[in-house]
């Protein structure tokens, strides 16, 4: 299976064909697929979005929903319309106060609703259920962990948020383990999930507690791709043969944890680039060669105008 | 001669288990405390060493917190009026972080404490 992405830095626009390199390959392997699953991949688009936080406000970003607001109007502006929707947790921002955090979810519901798609599946962040344990989200948004069928993918969507510690946990595992055993090693798995499930900088909690026993469930399967969120920034990691890729987030981001020594703290906002580490990230394999071409999201080739009046100008893609 | 024999095993007696009980007592691990409040420990450092076993008594005073370092080996949860103690035994030197996993409100990504371990 081939999985390209495309990275708006407002979301992750994944395509998913049943080919390699060429259309005689993608043949082969399409017929391969079929006879060992039953049902052949079709190509088909889906995006990835994450980490909205709606109802957060102030430092580092002043700018509330506006960048959630506009990859609505990105993802509208889409030349070809993405089949579904994944929003890998984060949709909103934490409230003690129930009403306030209901609110917040009812805001989600209306601007992602706004979106011309047929489905939006979501998955839970911290921010949205590590307060009630996920009570809130299962009244807005349907339970917290489940899985769908899509032209011949298997899509496992995995809560690791609402438990105390943050873990799949023993129970959801047993599901794991009963929902994959009715495929063949040879199906095509997507999971996602709100938290990475490897270690990937545990000090800035980056880690599930036991995201070692979910890759161990997942490490028969030859096709599984990881997707996530949390980090607020693009990440590819490997590990066996199980890629997992995170999404920006739409509100703020992170820095490369690699590059700061010590206490995590979001990139400044800079008023003369709001969109700044919201670029345009596209990847693609074509002839066995990875080409990964990196763009800004200034959207002044559409707009016109440099800094924060892009956010006044409607977005023509 | 009976009765000498038991007189001299008393007082052996008397002599050799205080001194067995102090012996003991300076093989206990050293109890530390900490506290949980939203959103900071306190202490927030510590410095342990390097194969030296302590204790550390985690409290809260007000939510569940929780406690996590891969590098010292804890992995805790501290609920409202159940103390949890943990044996810990560093087994690498530098300086660690361990921070609060379970979600405990606004401030709670920013909630952790230093533990340096010294050879």
């Amino acid at each position: 299976m081939r999985f390209t992405g495309l990275t708006l830095g407002l979301g992750t626009l994944y395509t998913v064909v049943p080919g390699l390199h060429s259309p005689a390959l993608a043949r082969a392997f399409g017929e391969r697929m079929k006879e060992a699953n039953g049902e052949a991949v079709k190509p088909f688009t889906f995006l990835q979005l994450s980490d909205s936080h709606v109802g957060f406000n102030g430092p580092p970003d002043p700018l509330g929903t506006a960048a959630f607001e506009r990859a609505v109007e990105v993802v509208n502006g889409l030349p070809k319309r993405p089949d579904f929707v994944l929003f890998t947790g984060d949709l909103t921002h934490d409230s003690e106060d129930k009403d306030q955090h209901a609110q917040r979810m009812q805001r989600f519901s209306e601007i992602a609703g706004r979106m011309k798609v047929d489905k939006i599946y979501c998955v839970p962040g911290e921010h949205d259920a590590g307060v009630d344990g996920g009570q809130l989200f299962r009244e807005h948004f349907g339970e917290t962990h489940y899985s769908f069928d899509r032209n011949g993918v298997h899509f496992i969507a995995l809560d690791n948020v609402t438990l105390p510690k943050p873990q799949v946990g023993p129970a959801q595992l047993e599901w794991l383990k009963q929902d994959l055993a009715r495929f063949p090693k040879t199906a095509p798995i997507v999971v996602f999930t709100h938290r990475p499930l490897f270690d990937l900088r545990p000090d800035w909690e980056w880690f599930t507690s036991d995201g070692d026993d979910v890759m161990n469930l997942l490490a028969p399967y030859e096709h599984v791709t990881v997707l996530y969120g949390h980090i607020h920034r693009d990440d590819e990691h490997t590990e066996g043969h199980i890629k997992h890729y995170a999404a920006r987030s739409l509100i703020f981001a992170f820095p490369d944890p690699e590059k700061v020594n010590g206490v995590k703290k979001p990139i400044p906002f800079d008023k003369d680039h709001p969109f700044q580490n919201l670029g345009i990230r596209t990847v693609s394999m074509a002839d066995g060669e990875l080409t990964v071409k990196e763009v800004e999201l200034t959207l002044r080739e559409y707009s016109g105008v440099n800094g924060i009046q892009q956010l006044a100008r409607p977005v023509n893609l | 001669m009976r009765k000498t024999l038991f007189v001299t095993l008393l007082v052996c007696a008397t002599i050799v288990v205080p001194i067995a009980a102090r012996a003991q007592s300076s093989t206990q691990p050293k109890v530390i405390e900490i506290t949980a409040k939203r959103f900071a420990f306190s202490p927030d450092n510590l410095t342990l060493k390097k194969g030296e076993p302590v204790v550390l008594r985690l409290t809260t005073a007000d939510v569940t917190h929780g406690f996590f370092s891969r590098e010292i080996k804890v992995d805790e949860l501290i609920e409202p009026g159940k103390p949890v103690q943990v044996t810990v035994t560093p087994q690498k030197a530098g300086t660690f972080t361990v921070i609060c996993h379970h979600f405990c409100g606004a401030g709670h990504g920013n909630m952790k404490m230093t533990v340096t371990v010294v050879e």
